[in-house]
């Protein structure tokens, strides 16, 4: 067990540096905005890191052989809310610290006029083009080869940028001493971060630490309603806990949308729009 | 030229004793400012010394609004250094002759606002102990990186730009106190063995010229990128293309409205009024004036596109600055920082110097408030934020450590620009000379 624990967080420290030169490559376009003090810093921090990611890039393509994505049938969503206990519990998170969190919206429009209210979980979206990975000073909040966005807490600074760039305000903070958990890992690992760190941010991890042994997120396996699927792009298939089914047609059969799609964040959570109407 | 510059020094021993009167021992007046400054700066140092054991939920922030008063802080004050940089730099580049008694202060005020604003950037931090981060693991694609370098390498320009017009008044300390003292070897260190030779002299004023080239176009990076820390977000309120320009504009507003303050307080302080004369505050006020008009034009002008088309989350924003919940501080900072002290530098009535002091009072105030007002409410929405105790104490510690480091610093440099001034008396008005004595006699005698 330790073994295997020592494996992930570095494959996960394998994941964060090949991130991290990717973003220096994208990155290069912004170099005329840096002063010219920002020249002589690049080369001592970059270099290094893209010299190791390109030696352990084996272990990236072994994470990188599934690709997560998770889809909301708000139909079947009824506000039970056991999703977010759920995550809570086994994240040992405080109680408003949600990496889960089912909002209430209110309809009205033309064609509804007495309107109704449907019920909508928000996780983080786990963009592909994520700003909060952008706007990270120090690369802790970074993209991983199976698609999800971690946060390093052991790198991370506490500034809240990433907080300010999120356009969907699913990150929360680290204000206060954390819950006493377990520390399964050895340290809090990018994958699973428990227990917390203070000062830091943190996020939903997508339960990569789940689903890279083949179990589900907390979420999927919480619900009652069967109302989030996790699935893989990769093999096309996703599943509610119950039944597994293919994800393209899950997607294509129910008109499945992202939410905020105009701003380009190519966000891996999918909507079934809907309002607990397929209780079951 | 040393002959000339020699005689100088003799018709004019009294800019000399004013630009010296701040040196050495304090009187009892500085006491009496000092130490209830030393005791805010440190409550406001052992409050930080509370949040860092305790953490940062100490202050009022959660998760909606996590950033508050410290941010504001840290606009205010990188904007209040980036005022009084450029203020001094473009009187220097103009060759405005009445520049030369209050380059000093503002270029003295430059330094210190900046090195407490900077301040804020490690206050703020959940864990301020991995700073080092930022370097070390440093990604240029984010905008704090883009801060970082950009503020420390204007830290390092402003004070090159303090220390290069400093050389020559060094040298005068440097003969004046006595030979074997600590504080002679300070100055004799620091004056780079300065003779006044021509040959010095010319190097000098091209590197001060160089520098004041240098700091302009740095300074406007600085705000740039400050704006663009929140302009690069999609969050309604900062997502704004003219953020960069619009955040420049406050901070030369702000800058100019605190160099007015600065020189008003030292003036009093150290009877410099012979010195800096009501012209300077007219003129002051004048440039305050026109950076108001122009911010008040940026404010308009955002406020007027987006409210405009007013798409639902602009809607949201607006009712709670114009209406409802931030609604007093909006129109305290419309009114009261921006309407009222344009007002009174535009009539002639009160183009006095406490009404332009009063005016620059409200505009610093003002643009504080606004600063808040930019950092809050688009991160608010249906929640709410309170500063705390902490908080609190932190920025008045701030606040106070900017008039106390100015006045330490003036214990051991003077107060004016001597060499400066003795040139601009000789080189401007050199029929004058004589006159300003007696002149300066009389001042005294008022006083």
């Amino acid at each position: 067990m330790p073994d295997e624990a020592e494996t992930e967080s570095r494959t996960a420290a394998v994941a964060r540096r090949a991130v991290s030169r990717r973003r220096f490559l994208q990155g290069l376009g912004v170099a005329g905005v840096a002063a010219g003090a920002g020249g002589a810093l690049i080369p001592l921090t970059a270099l290094p890191q893209r010299e190791r990611a390109l030696a352990e890039n084996a272990e990236d393509e072994k994470i990188a052989a599934h690709q997560w994505v998770m889809v909301i049938d708000m139909r079947r969503c009824t506000n039970e809310r056991d999703c977010m206990s759920s995550c809570r519990k086994n994240h040992y998170l405080h109680e408003g610290q949600e990496w889960i969190k089912t909002y209430t919206i209110e309809t009205h429009n033309i064609e509804d006029p007495h309107g109704h209210s449907h019920y909508m979980p928000t996780l983080c979206m786990h963009c592909q083009q994520a700003p909060c990975v952008k706007v990270c000073p120090v690369g802790a909040t970074f993209k991983s080869p199976d698609g999800a966005t971690l946060v390093d807490q052991d790198r991370c600074i506490g500034c809240r940028m990433c907080m300010a760039a999120c356009p969907y305000d699913v990150r929360t903070f680290n204000w206060d001493d954390p819950l006493p958990a377990p520390n399964v890992l050895g340290k809090p690992a990018p994958e699973y971060p428990v227990p917390q760190r203070k000062g830091t941010v943190n996020v939903c991890d997508m339960c990569t630490h789940n689903t890279r042994n083949g179990e589900l997120p907390h979420c999927v396996d919480a619900c009652p309603n069967q109302a989030i699927f996790v699935g893989d792009l990769a093999t096309d298939l996703a599943t509610d806990g119950k039944e597994t089914v293919r994800l393209s047609e899950l997607l294509q059969d129910n008109d499945a949308f992202r939410y905020k799609e105009e701003l380009n964040t190519q966000p891996r959570v999918f909507y079934i729009a809907g309002h607990g109407q397929d209780e079951s | 030229m040393v002959a000339e510059m020699r005689q100088a020094h003799v018709a004019q021993p009294a800019v000399r004793e004013a630009a010296l009167r701040s040196l050495g021992g304090g009187g009892l007046t500085f006491w009496l400012i000092a130490t209830p400054l030393s005791l805010l700066v440190a409550l406001g140092v052992a409050a930080f010394a509370y949040q860092l054991k305790e953490g940062l939920g100490v202050t009022g922030l959660n998760d909606q609004v996590f950033w508050g008063i410290y941010t504001a802080n840290f606009v205010t004050f990188i904007g209040i250094s980036y005022g009084g940089a450029v203020i001094s730099a473009v009187l220097r580049l103009s060759g405005a002759s009445w520049r030369a008694p209050i380059t000093r202060l503002a270029e003295a005020m430059a330094v210190v606002s900046l090195a407490v604003g900077g301040l804020f950037v490690i206050i703020h931090l959940g864990q301020p102990l991995r700073v080092w981060n930022m370097v070390v693991h440093a990604q240029i694609s984010s905008p704090l990186f883009w801060d970082m370098v950009a503020i420390s390498t204007y830290l390092v320009g402003t004070i090159v730009f303090l220390y290069l017009p400093l050389i020559p008044d060094i040298a005068v300390c440097r003969d004046r106190v006595d030979q074997s003292g600590l504080r002679h070897r300070l100055y004799a260190f620091l004056a780079l063995g300065w003779r006044g030779t021509s040959e010095q002299r010319r190097i000098l004023t091209w590197g001060v010229t160089l520098m004041a080239v240098i700091i302009i176009p740095l300074a406007v990076a600085v705000h740039s990128v400050l704006a663009w820390a929140f302009a690069v977000t999609s969050r309604t309120g900062w997502h704004s293309t003219i953020f960069g320009p619009y955040f420049v504009v406050a901070a030369l507003f702000s800058g100019v409205a605190t160099v007015i303050l600065v020189i008003a307080a030292f003036r009093k302080a150290y009877h410099l009024e012979a010195y800096i004369e009501t012209k300077h505050f007219q003129y002051l006020g004048y440039m305050m004036m026109g950076l108001g008009v122009l911010y008040l034009y940026f404010t308009f002008s955002e406020f007027l596109t987006e409210g405009y088309v007013l798409d639902q989350e602009v809607q949201g924003l607006y009712e709670s600055l114009l209406v409802t919940t931030y609604a007093p501080m909006f129109w305290a900072f419309v009114i009261g920082g921006m309407a009222i002290p344009i007002g009174l530098v535009a009539l002639p009535r009160t183009r006095t110097i406490n009404w332009i002091v009063f005016a620059a009072a409200l505009a610093a105030i003002g643009m504080w408030l606004k600063r808040f007002l930019i950092v809050v409410p688009p991160l608010a929405g249906d929640s709410s934020y309170t500063p705390s105790w902490v908080e609190i104490a932190v920025t008045v510690g701030a606040l106070a450590a900017i008039p106390l480091f100015l006045m330490i610093f003036v214990r051991i440099f003077p107060v004016l620009s001597i060499w400066e001034m003795e040139e601009e008396s000789m080189v401007e008005e050199p029929e004058k000379r004589a006159e300003s004595v007696p002149e300066f006699a009389v001042a005294q005698e008022v006083v």
